[in-house]
């Protein structure tokens, strides 16, 4: 095999080398161009040869088979890739702007930043586990945010795609990661579960907000492997200020059992952008860290951890859905909202780790100024959100799986369309307005929702009562324009 | 060029037809036939006959166990197996019988090895169950991708540069890609007598140009392909058991 030669003004395969941007400990980074290329390109080059890392080969191998089927916003777009056995390479889309590494010197970043960065990371978690993959390397310098706000995760060269062959998996003994971000049970050895994304968030969130990395940054297996049964410092009692809630949410990521975290990325977003509707459990108010016997009964009681039992990514993230209830709290709509609960409760009957959004529109007019007092002086937003508590009262959900929303708009289907795409809700029940008459003056609500979401969509109708007997207007009575 | 690979059709007349009328839809240019066309199943005369045609427009087809058990009472074979070869033996004229007997253990195509089971010794119809057969299968040969069936549980199966093993459960539909500098086991699922659970046709689509595998499920007439068995007077487990896919 020829080596091919890497370095500025070289050209492989049409692509010139321009600049070398990054020197890794796995692979080169060059910006490159071509001509006729619509974007800027970079060329990631693994270093491979002689006392190169095995573990380097491996996870260019799996970037290089991950990354062409990856879509949207929150991955950099694959170009081309070079053939392995003769110039080993992937292009790609180069990123605008910097990853969030060299923010470090910042930290701490004000709470109402870091609950932003953290809302923008777990959208396109949520983006990349939809789309079969754990990302598994988690961490400051893996991420960038576009000019328009999402982020983009990158390096997939430690991710696990369950859909594809884990070359990572039997090829080394040794957990791969980076050690700070590292989940346990990726120190176990278990590569296919997406909560640990959660957790690597988790400490990102911790770090942003504290200054300070919640397991240390020990590099050994011993060090890293103290997180099986140590929690961290409650972030309160390094930060007095601490809000409860962030504290509950980063928490809340870096439980050591996975199931005792978020179920999806979607779900801690949710949280992360409703910070007042977070439940606040002992988690919030902790001052200290697990007492000595509790350490130490996780410590020798390692065997009591259950074993995994593999689950598709897709099975497991269509278990925890958000689900939205767009309720009329107008008089009249009774009979609608008891249907509308209904369907609601089968869904979050079946589905224990589903949550409830319920949604109610406050109407905006488009030309007058609106005032948030009505004529009695009631709080109308209030007034709303009393309402939908009520309403949802009945289904005796525990608290963090209901919240409620009073969405402020001139259009009602619009304004749920955003909520709904904004939170990644997977599921928009939505009563069909009964009252003809508004339904002329108004348009349908429900038919515009059921046809522009791009979730799904479950048009309820209470259950219809026998018809009465109505005066056919045809043929009969009433005037008629023959005679 | 694509080419579309059949393993262990088992006499099931049904689900070949259904997988060879998928496969020519997804625009098949080629067809490999990895053994076992008879046994078990109610239409081997059938099965055969088919087999010998597409050998005849250029198919590939290597011997598989029970093939070779119709010519060789040697064979050692679990019971009910026993039973469908020996009536198999009844139905099959003379130029199918010397057909099967004729057929190669091992073919090879380019990078490309087909074999019915593991490939270090392909007489003895050993079973590939994990990494160690499949890593001993791999070794035995030189070439860069090898097929076989014989357990009727698809896997793919990767060995690094360093003689490293992944193994690797496909997901119907989704394109695995063969990636150069490692070579590749790939081991079928049934056409005719799925045991994943699934009891739908399994064969496979290789895209050579793109060096990529996806494993495909074609939906049959089981009902009918059931029936036909207990009307032959077979072991009436043959006949339950596909519609367990077990």
């Amino acid at each position: 095999m020829v080596k091919p030669l890497y370095e500025p003004g070289a050209v492989v395969d049409g692509y010139r080398l321009d600049e070398r941007a990054h020197i890794g400990g796995m692979a080169t980074l060059w910006r490159v161009s071509r001509p006729g290329a619509t974007m800027p390109l970079l060329m990631k080059v693994p270093l491979i040869g002689e006392g190169a890392d095995p573990a380097a080969i491996v996870s260019f191998e799996m970037e290089q088979m991950i990354l062409p089927r990856l879509t949207g916003v929150h991955v950099p777009k694959f170009v081309a890739a070079g053939d392995f056995a003769a110039q080993p390479y992937i292009v790609m889309e180069a990123i605008a702007g910097k990853t969030l590494l060299p923010r470090l010197p910042e930290l701490p970043l004000p709470y109402v930043e870091v609950a932003k960065i953290g809302v923008k990371i777990a959208m396109a978690l949520d983006d990349l586990h939809r789309q079969h993959v754990v990302h598994l390397d988690i961490k400051p310098s893996n991420i960038m945010f576009r000019p328009t706000g999402e982020a983009v995760l990158l390096d997939y060269g430690l991710s696990h795609h369950f859909r594809l062959p884990d070359l990572m998996q039997e090829e080394f003994r040794l957990p791969f990661g980076t050690a700070p971000y590292m989940s346990p049970e990726q120190l176990r050895g278990i590569r296919n579960d997406p909560r640990s994304d959660l957790f690597a968030l988790g400490v990102l969130l911790y770090f942003f907000s504290t200054g300070v990395r919640p397991f240390g940054e020990s590099e050994t297996l011993r060090g890293m492997r103290r997180r099986l049964w140590r929690d961290p410092v409650p972030p309160r009692g390094l930060r007095p200020d601490y809000p409860p809630w962030l504290q509950e949410i980063v928490l809340r990521c870096l439980e050591i059992e996975p199931a005792w975290r978020y179920p999806t990325a979607a779900q801690l977003a949710f949280d992360l952008s409703y910070p007042t509707q977070v439940k606040l459990t002992k988690r919030s108010e902790r001052l200290k860290r697990d007492p000595l016997t509790t350490v130490l009964r996780r410590r020798f009681n390692q065997g009591a951890t259950r074993p995994y039992a593999k689950q598709a990514l897709a099975a497991q993230l269509s278990s925890a859905p958000i689900v939205a209830v767009a309720i009329d709290l107008a008089e009249g709509s009774a009979a609608l909202n008891d249907a509308l609960r209904v369907t609601a409760g089968r869904i979050l009957a079946t589905l224990p780790a589903a949550r409830l959004a319920c949604l109610n529109v406050l109407k905006q007019g488009r030309l007058t100024i609106d005032f948030t007092l009505d004529a009695q002086g009631h709080n109308r937003q209030i007034d709303r959100l009393v309402g939908l508590r009520n309403w949802a009262e009945p289904l005796k959900l525990q608290e963090p799986r209901l919240t409620v929303h009073v969405l402020e708009a001139v259009d009602p289907a619009a304004a749920i369309l955003e909520f709904a795409q904004n939170n990644r809700i997977d599921h928009i029940l939505i009563g069909a307005r009964q009252s003809s008459l508004m339904r002329t003056l108004l348009g349908s609500v429900s038919a515009k929702v059921a046809a522009e979401a791009l979730c799904t969509v479950t048009v309820v109708r209470p259950y219809p009562t026998v018809a009465e007997e109505k005066p056919s207007s045809a043929d009969d009575s009433g005037p008629s324009s023959t005679d | 060029m694509l080419i579309a690979l059949f393993a262990d059709i088992h006499a099931n007349r049904q689900a070949f037809s259904a997988c060879l009328a998928q496969a020519r839809d997804q625009g098949a240019e080629r067809i490999v036939l990895l053994g076992d066309y008879v046994g078990y199943g109610a239409d081997p005369e059938w099965a055969v006959t088919t087999v010998m045609e597409l050998v005849d427009k250029g198919a590939v087809a290597v011997l598989g166990n029970h093939d070779s058990a119709v010519a060789n009472p040697r064979e050692q074979m679990n019971l009910e197996a026993q039973i469908a070869i020996e009536w198999t033996r009844g139905v099959l004229g003379a130029s199918q019988r010397k057909f099967l007997a004729g057929l190669p253990l091992i073919a090879n195509d380019g990078e490309r090895l087909y074999v019915h089971s593991e490939a270090s010794s392909p007489a003895s119809w050993s079973y590939v169950t994990g990494t160690l057969e499949a890593a001993r299968s791999i070794t035995a040969t030189s070439a860069q991708i090898g097929f076989c069936g014989h357990i009727h549980q698809p896997a793919v199966y990767s060995m690094s540069a360093t003689a490293k093993m992944t193994a690797f459960t496909p997901t119907t539909g989704s394109a695995v890609p063969l990636l150069q500098g490692r070579r590749w086991l790939v081991v079928l699922g049934s056409v005719g007598q799925p045991r994943d659970g699934n009891p739908a046709a399994s064969y496979a689509m290789l895209d050579t140009d793109k060096r990529e595998l996806t494993y495909c499920r074609a939906a049959y007439d089981i009902e009918q392909a059931a029936a036909a068995i207990r009307n032959k007077g077979l072991p009436v487990w043959l006949a339950n058991r596909l519609f367990q896919g077990r």
